[in-house]
This record gives structure tokens, sequence and C-alpha cells, in this order.
């Protein structure tokens, strides 16, 4: 394994029964991703790309092949490894404080408000620490539990549509706000999402994933100089093929 | 066993006002149809019957003395009850195993009635005190027990997924999450459980012994005296009715940001 392969995925294959039937969730999935690099998987719902992420990160061990993150195989959730859910799931009887603090649980109190204090202000959330989830919008609760699952500073954050559920002008600010943490915190993500703008938008690489069984079909390497901008004939163009790859 | 029924809109004031109506209704009736002789007195005695009964029962202290007993009974077996039922459930509900081990037992007593034990209780733990609280823990014990396991066993199945990822230790996942989501099933178990606690010592009182509202009911039957039958039994459903409105006053402290619904219009 070379140094900058930090994830590597090798013939996972996850079935499972309903009933009488087998379903293929994943076929032999084989992935490979860097440090530093942004992964986005598109494809469409059933096709297991929430799966996969679940694999990565140890919450579902009942699969085939191996999953090995810098070189150690993953066998349960790990600190190295943090995952942002579709929702936010942030309790509701606990402050954005305490939430945050759930995740931390080998420091001081005094370390653990000042982390508290710098991941809240890496999501843009300062002095929110004494607020309830009822009282933060879906888009402040979804950063909250983003600086939840940055504040153990993983090598490498999951996310898992984390966007999905906002409404789409909070959405864009979004994108923008994880493009930003991503570029200062240099984590290693790798983000779910079935909207291909988002996946060009965030993405340095996007995975094509198949349905039935859940396959990559296709992996395009977004060029470092693409801009970013969704009415850039380049990113239209990339659009346009990823489309076609989906829904063909 | 989920007693969920809230009525904590009962605490305002507009609507205690036209909740009392009703039973002023009924009372006029009654003494309309007293007054004219309609009715055996011996059997139904008029309201105002009823009230001198009532001072009379207040003045000589007895109505007192027996509540009080009674009272001291539940309290004594509600607190055993609800110590132990909390101490199994939380314990069942956190570990398979413990839990494996001993919810075969408790389903199998379980539907055995707490009067069913009345016998049994005397014969073990004597006519008075120790069986009447014995009988008690045993009403009270099941409908706490019961919603406590099953707050414990609603955890959310996405926050349980969060404290792995998050590595959350088991005693902080407990003291964060599922306790806190379990309190207002804990609440709701201990509003039923008190509830049974209070009509167990009434059973166990009329089946036996000498003290207590229970006896003073049976004594009352025994000398057919309807009117003080009847001030006993306002009596039970009153204290019933306060204790219930303490808890329910302790549920709107703990169970916060959480609008209740009330009924429609």
């Amino acid at each position: 394994m070379s140094d900058t392969e930090y994830l590597r995925i090798e013939q996972v294959s996850k079935t499972y029964q309903v009933k009488k039937h087998t379903v293929t969730a994943l076929q032999k999935v084989d992935l490979t991703v860097k440090k530093d690099e942004f992964v986005s998987i598109v494809g469409a719902s059933g096709c297991g790309k929430s799966t996969l992420l679940r694999i990565i990160c140890g919450l579902d061990t009942e699969y085939s092949g191996n999953v090995y993150l810098s070189g150690n195989k993953v066998t349960a959730p790990s600190l190295n490894c943090g995952l942002v859910f579709q929702e936010h799931r942030l309790l509701p009887w606990l402050t954005v404080a305490e939430n945050i603090e759930l995740a931390l649980n080998n420091h001081t109190e005094a370390q653990k408000k000042e982390l508290i204090a710098k991941y809240l202000a890496l999501v843009e959330l300062a002095g929110t620490e004494k607020f309830y989830p009822n009282q933060l919008s879906g888009g402040m609760a979804q950063r909250v539990s983003i600086a939840r699952a940055l504040v153990n500073q993983p090598e490498i954050l999951l996310l898992d549509e984390p966007l999905g559920a906002l409404d789409a002008l909070t959405r864009l600010n979004m994108q923008k706000e994880i493009l930003r943490v991503w570029k200062q915190e240099r984590t290693t993500m790798i983000m779910v999402t079935h909207d291909i703008e988002e996946a060009i938008f965030l993405g340095t690489r996007v995975i094509v994933m198949s349905p039935r069984p859940g396959t990559i079909k296709k992996e395009f390497i977004i060029p470092d100089g693409v801009n970013k901008c969704q009415t850039d004939i380049e990113f239209i163009k990339l659009r346009r093929e990823i489309y076609h790859e989906i829904s063909a | 066993m989920t007693d969920k029924t809230n009525n904590r809109y009962w605490f305002k004031a507009d609507d205690e006002k036209q909740g009392i109506i009703f039973p002023l209704l009924v009372l006029a009736i009654w003494q309309v149809v007293s007054s004219l002789g309609l009715v055996n007195p011996i059997l139904m005695p008029s309201p105002g019957r009823i009230l001198t009964a009532a001072v009379e029962m207040l003045t000589s202290g007895e109505l007192v003395r027996h509540l009080q007993i009674s009272f001291i009974r539940v309290i004594e077996g509600f607190l055993i009850a609800s110590t132990l039922a909390l101490a199994f459930a939380s314990a069942m509900g956190i570990f398979t195993r413990i839990f494996s081990w001993l919810n075969m037992t408790i389903q199998l007593l379980r539907p055995v009635p707490p009067i069913a034990w009345i016998p049994l209780a005397i014969l073990w733990f004597g006519i008075e005190e120790g069986s009447k609280v014995f009988i008690i823990v045993l009403g009270s014990f099941f409908p706490i027990f019961t919603n406590v396991l099953g707050g414990i066993r609603q955890t959310e199945n996405k926050f349980v997924e969060l404290a792995k990822v998050l590595q959350i230790p088991q005693r902080k996942f407990i003291m964060k999450v599922v306790v806190p989501g379990t309190l207002p099933y804990i609440v709701a178990g201990l509003r039923t459980g008190l509830g049974y606690a209070w009509m167990c010592v009434v059973a166990a009182e009329l089946s036996a012994g000498m003290h207590g509202i229970g006896y003073m009911l049976t004594d009352a039957r025994a000398m057919i005296q309807t009117d003080r039958i009847i001030v006993g039994m306002l009596a039970i459903g009153i204290i019933g009715k306060v204790m219930d409105s303490v808890l329910l006053r302790l549920e709107g402290r703990i169970v916060k940001g959480k609008e209740l619904f009330t009924g429609n219009e």
C-alpha cells in the first residue's frame, strides 16, 4: 500500500435477505481513496452507496471483502473515521455544546471547552453553545453535527447525503461551507449524494454507482482547473456525462 | 401498560371551573330525588346526610386516622416498588444477559392480580402492615417496571448508531442518551404505579385488618352506615386525585420542550 492510499476497499460484497429473496446490495466493489481527496459517490437510490459508507466506518460488519483504513483492517467504528448522517441526529435534550461534547471522551474540561468553541467557529456557529437543537434551523443543526463529527479530528470524514434534507438555498450555502471546511482542515472526505451538481461541486473525484447489484460503474476525475460554477461550460459537460452514466 | 392519558390541562383555572359544573349538577339532582323520598335513604343517603357524616368523621378524627394509616402504607409500598422497578428495569434494559435471565419469571408473575396474593401475604407477613405493604409493592411494581423497560427499549436506533460512531463510553451513553429519553416513560410509569398502589391498599384493607380507609368501608358496611361508606369512597377518590396531581406537576417539570396534545376543541 502506497503512502498516499489512505482508504482501500477490496472486493467488498454485501447481501441481505428480504424474506426468501437474496438482495445483493454491493457486488465486488474496489475503491482506493488518497489522503486529502474529496470523493463524491453518486447513484440512484438503492445502489448501495449508503451501505458502502456504513461498511467503511465499521457500523456494518456483515460483508465479504476487506476494508483498510491507513493500513489497518476496519472491524469496528474508530475515532479516525467520522460520519455525518443525513439527519443531524442531535439529541433534543442536550445543548449544542453538550451534543458536541458527546464525541469528546479523553479530554479535560478546559480542552473540551476550547475544542467545542473552535469547531463551532469552524462551521460559523460561534456562540451558539447554549442553544437547544429545536432552536436551530435545519442547516444550523446539520453544521453542528458536522462540527461534532470533526471535533475528534478524524483523518477521514464520511458524509451520507448530509444535505439531503435541506432546502435548495441552504443547500448551496452548505456546499460552500463543506468545501471551505475540507480545504481548511485537510480531512479526507467521502460524500454520498444523489445530486450530480453537488458531487461535481465538492468532489475531486466523482464515483458513479449503479444499482441492483450495487457496483462502481465509472469514475470521473474532476480536473483542478474546472471552474466550480454551475454555469461553466466544462461543469455542464461533466454534469451531462455523469447524468448519462447514471441514467444509461 | 403505558398510561399516557395526559390531563395536565386540569391545571388551567378555566377548565377547573368548567370541570366542577357536572358533579354539582349530579349532586343537585341527587338531593332533589332524595328529598322527594324516591330512594331508600339506607341504600342511597342524600348529599346533605353524607355531608353531615363527613363533618362528624372529620371532627372525630376517625377519617383522618384511617386515611393516614392507608397513606403511609401507600408511600412505603410505592417507594419500595419504584426503587425495585427502576433497578430491575434498568438492569434488564441495559444488560441482555440479565434480561434473558429474569424476563420469563417477571412475565409469569405479572398477570397474577395483586389481590390474589392477599391470602399468601397474610400468612407470610401478618394481617396488618407487612401484608398491606407487600400487596402495594406487587401492585405498583409491574406498571412502573413495564413502562421504564419499554422506555429504555424505545431508545432510538439512530442514537445507538451515533454512540457507536462517536465511541461514547457505556456510562456516558446511559446518562446522556438512554436516561433522558426514558424520563417521560418513567414519569408515566410512576403515575400508573401510584394509582395502582392506592387501589391495592384499599383492596387489601377491605379483605383483612382493623385499620385504614378500606377497613373503614367494611366496618361501615357491617353497620349498614351507607353515608360513611360513601364518605370513605369520596375520600379515596380525592386523595388519589391529589397524589396524581403531585406527580403530574413533576412530569411538567421533567418533560421539557414537548407540547402535549390536550384534545380537539
